[in-house]
């Protein structure tokens, strides 16, 4: 039976930026520990340095501090690295501070990320009871042989068990994060794991092509000779991952995610509507009022300026005017319901490649909305967006 | 004085060292000091330093104080050794009375030192012979002495042995050149002959010519007529290159040095003209250059099809220096307006776009490089096909013939097999042996000019490990069995990837062809039919599939920035591309397809 607590009334979702309920507040936290290093990972990690979690979080709270008060927060994220390799006491100090700081909605989604050997029923209750209602475990695959290509530490036993626990303990939401496409994995393994992630009854699914990132261990190993990932057998798995989610009744509602009905991941969706986010934690990014900021990647450099007192930040970058209204555009196309074309449906109907893309039926450029019609072609529409120029419109004033 | 000046230039095979002979000769005479020397000094182009070759003749005005007491002005020139490049040295060698003949004491004589050696001797030109890198364990002083004395008919003991890398022999060097050299003739009261060898073209002062006085003297201010052009200017300022531009009062006889005018009007302005004095112009022009006939033909278009006025303008330009580059404008069905541009060979075409693309800031794409046939139509009308466009159609040719070309190859005796195979393979035509020495023998075949061009020169290098080298020289058409090869993309032919190939090559040339663009063509939204054809019958055929998949699996909010601006960057990677009909085909992809073997 699934534990249905709706997060928002059930229905499709209505457009983002539209809904009052999703351009609040968000917050996002990073936690940069893990065990060892995936292969294919390029998330501001570190192994190994488990010793420095009490002075991360000391960091932590101190730029928390810092950050001006802003209003209260609909949803926060805790992402990583693995959050689920702390004590429940330093995540549940973090949401306190959060919510101290800044204050949490009544209904704030509060999610996290976790890792299938970190989990226990004794961690699930613990964090329910810190506040976090919605978890995402990084599953990946329930073929033993792919995760051990994948370089994972954990079993396709151990993550059978762990929904049931966050079900126990009462999560209001459960996502599973899967990874298709490795050079070994085959089109039976991956339907063998998309079924068996459906079996366990979640909430939300994420399905993410394996993808070779800069600078990562993978991104060696390619270079050296290493098979690649095929993008025709990519393709294969998207769309047959795909038809067996929404035949099951999940939503499809953006590019790599699916969700039931009201399980949509509040946080997500506030960065696909170009919402505001506020960003702690090594290599955090943030957004607010058309100010896009990063912290610094280098876990002594993030201590350290903290520890001086220093706001952690590498850059920051100012969107606004017609690059705002390109990068809105950018980011609303991953949502399968489109985004409101305002002023770029014109500019992106006329222009020679975005009309190719809607004779091959890729795009869908209507009255007020910009739909890709064929996901698997979001870049091949983002990159004619972000491309347009403005259309002069009369004289210029002098 | 003009029995203190002496003119020369030097010549050899490509890489032997005529470069760096400069160095030293500019080093020893104090010309340049330490602290402004750097290798190959007269290389000044970028191009020439990054490939470490000479492409363009320099020239230089040295003092030298000779061991007899006196200052003599030592006019050089240094020139490539390209067979690409012959023209710049024929036309240096009219500006001389003497050759410094360089022979790699490790490689002996080969092909450009003997057709270098034969300019130099049609011009009349004292010829000084040098063996150069003796500091070389593999040189071979003597046996290669012996072999250049056979060629130039002299005692091998006069022979000069230098290291232009150490310095040996330069002082000797110096000498010799004082005193094995003539001086110029010319009479500073005659009229005015001033012969134009090269020029160039400066955005702030006009035209800037080379050139030799043969009689009279040029002083700044006087007023200068070209000859054959008719223009009349004032010499707002000339002077010597020593190799930094240093103006003068005067040039006299026997003496180099460069004309500014300011004249801005390229079209007036041409190498082999010679210039008078208007106050007493001479009677007759010096005899000048004839004009030299290009091997290779290939289309050059702008990327932006707005380029196209910047392209003839710098075509113009570039033309100015490179008198060995003609064109005339040509449209093509897939890349618009463009020139159709004849060159020396295909080192030449590589230089030339590069120049035209740093020199001028083009982008540009080329078609593939032809040689000129002569097609004979049903109603007996002859026409050059320069291009495979304008190849009539089946049924209105008669018959085609193609440029043969007589090919001097010149190889260690153990390698005669090799290359006589190699020649054969080439559809060369009766070859012919001749032994300079026991080691060393000339092959001589008449073979097409368009299986040489593209890839000969290196299967002879590859083939004899180096040891071979060639050079060639028109004799003249043949007929043969052509046949022109389409190549269609997505069903419509592409004029620029069409060639005109012999019929027993059409076949690999077509599968070698459909296969190169299946792998450079990038997947599209549709699939890409890639066929190649000799009229409708099709011969080859390769697909490139259409794009199943174009997104970024993940897009959370720590990367907005970065995903957003790697795909503007991809974007921007689309100006590398040129629609053909409804195709997106990369720039360089006109370049790559037409790196395949021919066989
Ligand atoms: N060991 C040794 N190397 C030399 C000597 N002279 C030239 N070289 C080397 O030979 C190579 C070619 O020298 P260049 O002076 O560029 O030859 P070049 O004849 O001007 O060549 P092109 O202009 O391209 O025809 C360079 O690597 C020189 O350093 C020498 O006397 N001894
Ligand atoms: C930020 S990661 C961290 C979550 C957690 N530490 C874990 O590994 O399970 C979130 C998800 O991104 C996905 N992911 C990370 N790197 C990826 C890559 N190179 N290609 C595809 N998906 C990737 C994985 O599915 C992973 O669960
Ligand atoms: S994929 Fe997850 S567990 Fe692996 S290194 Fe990245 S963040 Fe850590
Ligand atoms: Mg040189």
């Amino acid at each position: 039976m699934l534990v249905e607590r709706p997060l928002r009334p059930s229905g499709p979702p209505p457009p983002p930026g539209e809904d009052d309920g999703i351009d609040r507040l968000a917050a996002y936290v990073h936690i940069p520990f893990c065990a060892r290093v995936c292969p294919y990972c390029d998330f501001a990690v570190v192994a190994g340095k488990d010793e420095s979690t009490d002075r991360y979080f000391a960091a932590l709270g101190a730029e928390i501090e810092m950050e001006p008060s802003a209003g209260s927060l609909a949803s926060v994220f805790i992402g990583g690295g693995t959050p689920s390799r702390v004590s429940r006491d330093l995540l549940a100090g973090v949401v306190e501070r959060l919510a101290g700081r800044f204050g949490l909605a009544d209904d704030a989604e509060i999610s996290l990320e976790a890792n299938p050997e970190d989990w226990t029923p004794e961690v699930a209750a613990g964090l329910v009871a810190a506040g976090v209602n919605r978890v995402s475990f990084g599953v990946q695959s329930f073929d033993d042989a792919v995760l051990g290509e994948l370089g994972r530490l954990h079993t396709a036993g151990d993550a059978r068990v762990v929904v049931g626990m966050a079900r126990a303990a009462g999560f209001a939401s459960v996502s599973l994060d899967l990874i298709f496409g490795s050079p070994l994995e085959s089109v039976e393994s991956w339907r063998h794991t998309v079924e068996s992630a459906i079996a366990l009854e979640p909430d939300h699914v994420s399905t993410y092509a394996l993808t070779v990132e800069r600078g990562t261990e993978l991104s060696r190993m390619v270079a050296a000779g290493a098979p690649a990932p095929d993008p025709d057998d990519q393709a294969d798995k998207y769309q047959l991952a795909r038809a067996l989610l929404t035949e099951v009744g999940f939503g499809h509602y953006e590019v790599s995610n699916y969700a039931r009905p009201g399980h949509e991941c509040i946080y997500n969706l506030n960065t696909w509507a170009q919402g505001d986010y506020l960003a702690f934690g090594l290599g955090a990014h943030g957004h607010r009022a058309g100010v896009r900021r990063r912290n610094v990647r280098r876990l002594e450099a993030y201590l350290e300026m903290l520890e001086d007192g220093r706001r952690p930040e590498a850059g920051t970058e100012s969107i606004t005017g017609w690059d705002a209204e390109l990068e809105r555009v950018f980011l609303g196309l991953r949502m399968r319901s489109g985004v409101a074309a305002g002023a770029v449906g014109d500019v992106l109907a006329s222009d020679p490649d975005g009309q190719a893309l809607i004779s091959a039926k890729k795009l869908e450029v209507t009255e007020g909305r910009i739909c890709v019609l064929d996901p698997l072609f979001t870049d091949s529409v983002a990159r004619v967006v972000l491309g347009l120029k403005p259309v002069e419109t009369g004289r210029v004033a002098r | 004085m003009t029995s203190r000046i002496r003119n020369f230039s030097i010549i050899a095979h490509i890489d032997h060292g005529k470069s760096t002979l400069a160095d030293r000769l500019l080093e020893r005479t104090g010309a340049i000091t330490g602290r402004d020397m750097k290798e190959q000094l007269l290389d000044s182009m970028d191009l020439e330093r990054e490939r470490g070759i000479t492409i363009k003749a320099q020239a230089v005005r040295i003092p030298y104080r000779a061991l007899d007491g006196a200052i003599y002005e030592l006019n050089l020139i240094d020139t490539p050794g390209h067979v690409d490049f012959s023209y710049e040295v024929a036309r240096s060698l009219d500006a001389v009375e003497g050759a410094l003949l360089v022979v790699d004491a490790t490689q002996g004589v080969e092909a450009q030192t003997l057709a270098n050696t034969y300019l130099a001797i049609e011009a009349g030109l004292e010829i000084v012979p040098i063996i150069n890198k003796i500091d070389l364990p593999a040189a071979e002083p003597e046996r290669v002495a012996a072999e250049v004395a056979s060629i130039i008919g002299g005692d091998p003991d006069e022979v000069l042995q230098i290291s232009a890398k150490t310095g040996a022999g330069i002082d000797e060097l110096l000498e010799a050149i004082v005193h094995r050299l003539p001086a110029p003739e010319g009479d500073a009261d005659d009229p005015l002959r001033a012969l134009i060898f090269d020029s160039y073209f400066d955005s702030y002062r006009g035209v800037i010519c080379t050139i030799r006085v043969k009689d009279g003297t040029l002083g700044k201010g006087d007023a200068v007529r070209f000859m054959a052009s008719g223009l009349l200017e004032h010499a707002d300022e000339v002077g010597v290159l020593t190799p930094l531009a240093v103006p003068v009062a005067a040039l006299g006889p026997g003496e180099s040095g460069y004309l500014i005018t300011g004249v801005k009007d390229i079209d007036l302005v041409r190498v082999g003209d010679t210039v008078t004095r208007e106050d007493r112009p001479a009677a007759e022009a010096l005899p000048g250059y004839l004009e030299p006939k290009p091997m290779v033909f290939s289309g050059l278009f702008p990327v932006e099809g707005d380029d196209f006025e910047r392209l003839r303008d710098a075509l113009e330009k570039l033309r100015l220096n490179d008198a060995a580059l003609s064109y005339e404008p040509e449209t093509s069905a897939a890349l618009g307006f463009g020139f159709r541009c004849g060159f020396l060979g295909l080192l030449h075409m590589e230089i030339v776009r590069e120049r035209l693309e740093r020199e001028y800031d083009l982008e540009l794409v080329s078609t593939a490089p032809s040689v000129a046939y002569l097609a004979t139509t049903v109603t007996g009308e002859v026409v050059e096909v320069r291009s495979p466009q304008d190849l009539p159609a089946a049924n209105q040719l008669a018959g085609i013939e193609e440029p043969y070309v007589k090919v001097m190859m010149l190889a260690p005796s153990e390698y005669v097999g090799t290359v006589m195979e190699l020649a054969q393979e080439r559809r060369g035509l009766v070859g012919e042996l001749n032994y300079l020495s026991p080691e060393r023998v000339e092959i001589d075949y008449e073979i097409p000019l368009a299986e040489i061009v593209f890839d000969f020169f290196d299967q002879l290098k590859s083939r004899t490990r180096g040891y071979a080298s060639l050079d060639y020289e028109p004799v003249g058409y043949r007929a043969s069995e052509l046949s022109k090869v389409d190549i269609l993309l997505n069903g419509q032919p592409v004029d620029a990837f069409s060639t005109i190939i012999h019929k027993d090559k059409a076949y690999s040339y077509g599968t070698a062809m459909t296969n190169r663009l299946r792998e450079l063509i990038p997947r599209q939204l549709f699939d890409i039919p890639i066929q190649a054809a000799i009229g409708s019958r099709v011969i080859a055929r390769e697909t490139v599939k259409a794009k199943r998949k174009d997104v970024t699996a993940k897009c959370y909010g720590g990367d907005i920035s970065r995903k957003r601006k790697l795909l503007e960057r991809q974007k921007e990677g689309k100006k590398r591309m040129k629609m053909v009909g409804s195709v997106e085909v990369p720039n360089d992809a006109f370049i790559n397809a037409l790196k395949i073997d021919r066989d």
